[in-house]
């Protein structure tokens, strides 16, 4: 049984996993993400196996979050032609909707395996205990997928942040 | 790549404690809010404070480690712990009107789960010890039914975990000396001050 207080963890762990949201949902859904992810972890906290990497398991139940939060999305999805998804005047994150339908877009495995490594920073040998797979197994899928978001998705070069 | 990632914005700290604020009450209103807690200034130091759904279980003063209070109330009752102020308004409203000598009795639902058997009873009976009134040890012991234990009457007022509120500071040596406080003797010595005035 976990012992350290669940505030805790909130503390300690509550920036990165937004920045996962943050990776996959404009920044109010992302925010519902947020909130989904800690609600359900909180929920399944007391059950979580001592020794368990909580950074890693967070990551996973965010990634899982904010892909729920897509499906509802294109389920309410009208068929209109404009549809104005982003109302956000902050300049920095309004850059990152291009970047967020990228790493939408990347297979299931390479998309995990970015968020837990090059968004949320965990080594590989963590990556390779949320996948299930080898060390060089995570680090291939990672690869594959900064290879991927390389080709599929092209940063704006201008200065157009203001 | 980064700086390919880079672009996604960690969150600033207002918006992290907005939605830790929002956290808790979705989870108090979920049923999995196990343990609140929040800190409170008084007059003797910052306080933690932490209730259960069933009352308030927990007073901890500034010279006891509250990050460790935490740790041990999340080994007790049950990790779910959150800062959660809004469990608490009723208890940091009367502790404020107590301080500012305008409350004589609290009137908030105590949780005593963290104290068993004798000291439990001590507790209880501390809790009838009114304002401005002291009991000896040995009177103390007497009362909750078993008059040879005094010492074990020490005991349970030094490790009472709801001090101000299960007023132990009431209990003083038959001597008339101070004895031991959780908060240090001179939180003691202020609180009989207080009640004195």
């Amino acid at each position: 049984m976990a012992v350290r207080p669940f505030d805790h963890v909130v503390r300690e762990h509550g920036a990165v996993v937004m920045r996962v949201c943050r990776a996959l949902l404009p920044p109010a859904e992302a925010e519902d993400a947020w909130s989904e992810t800690f609600l359900a972890a909180l929920r399944a906290y007391p059950q979580l196996r001592p020794g368990s990497n909580v950074r890693g398991w967070l990551v996973t139940i965010a990634h899982r979050k904010a892909l729920d939060q897509l499906r509802a999305r294109a389920r309410r999805a009208v068929p209109t032609g404009e549809v104005p998804d982003v109302a956000v005047t902050d300049g920095e994150l309004v850059a990152d909707d291009a970047l967020r339908a990228a790493v939408t877009a990347l297979p299931d495995k390479q998309r995990a395996a970015v968020l837990l490594h090059h968004v949320a920073g965990l080594p590989y040998a963590d990556v390779a205990r949320e996948l299930g797979g080898s060390v060089d197994a995570a680090r291939r899928s990672a690869a594959d997928g900064i290879a991927r978001l390389r080709t599929t998705y092209a940063p704006s070069t201008g200065g157009d942040d203001g | 790549m980064v700086e390919l990632l880079g672009g996604i914005a960690a969150p600033d700290d207002v918006t992290l404690e907005r939605l830790r604020a929002d956290l808790a009450a979705r989870a108090e209103r979920a049923g999995v809010l196990d343990v609140a807690y929040c800190t409170h200034d008084s007059p003797l130091g910052a306080l933690l404070l932490a209730a259960t759904p069933e009352g308030l279980v927990r007073v901890a003063f500034a010279r006891e480690d509250h990050d460790g209070v935490l740790e041990s109330l999340a080994r007790a009752i049950s990790p779910r712990v959150l800062w959660a102020p809004r469990r608490l308004d009723g208890v940091v409203r009367q502790l404020d009107e107590y301080f500012a000598g305008t409350r004589r009795a609290f009137d908030v639902p105590v949780d005593l789960r963290l104290a068993s058997g004798f000291r439990r009873a001590v507790l209880t009976h501390l809790r009838t010890i009114p304002f401005g009134h002291t009991e000896s040890y040995a009177g103390v012991a007497r009362a909750a039914g078993s008059p040879r234990a005094v010492r074990a009457v020490g005991t349970a007022c030094a490790t009472n975990p709801v001090p101000l509120v299960v007023p132990c500071h009431r209990v003083v040596r038959s001597d008339g000396s101070i004895g031991q406080y959780r908060g240090g003797t001179e939180a003691k010595r202020a609180l009989l001050a207080l009640e004195a005035s």
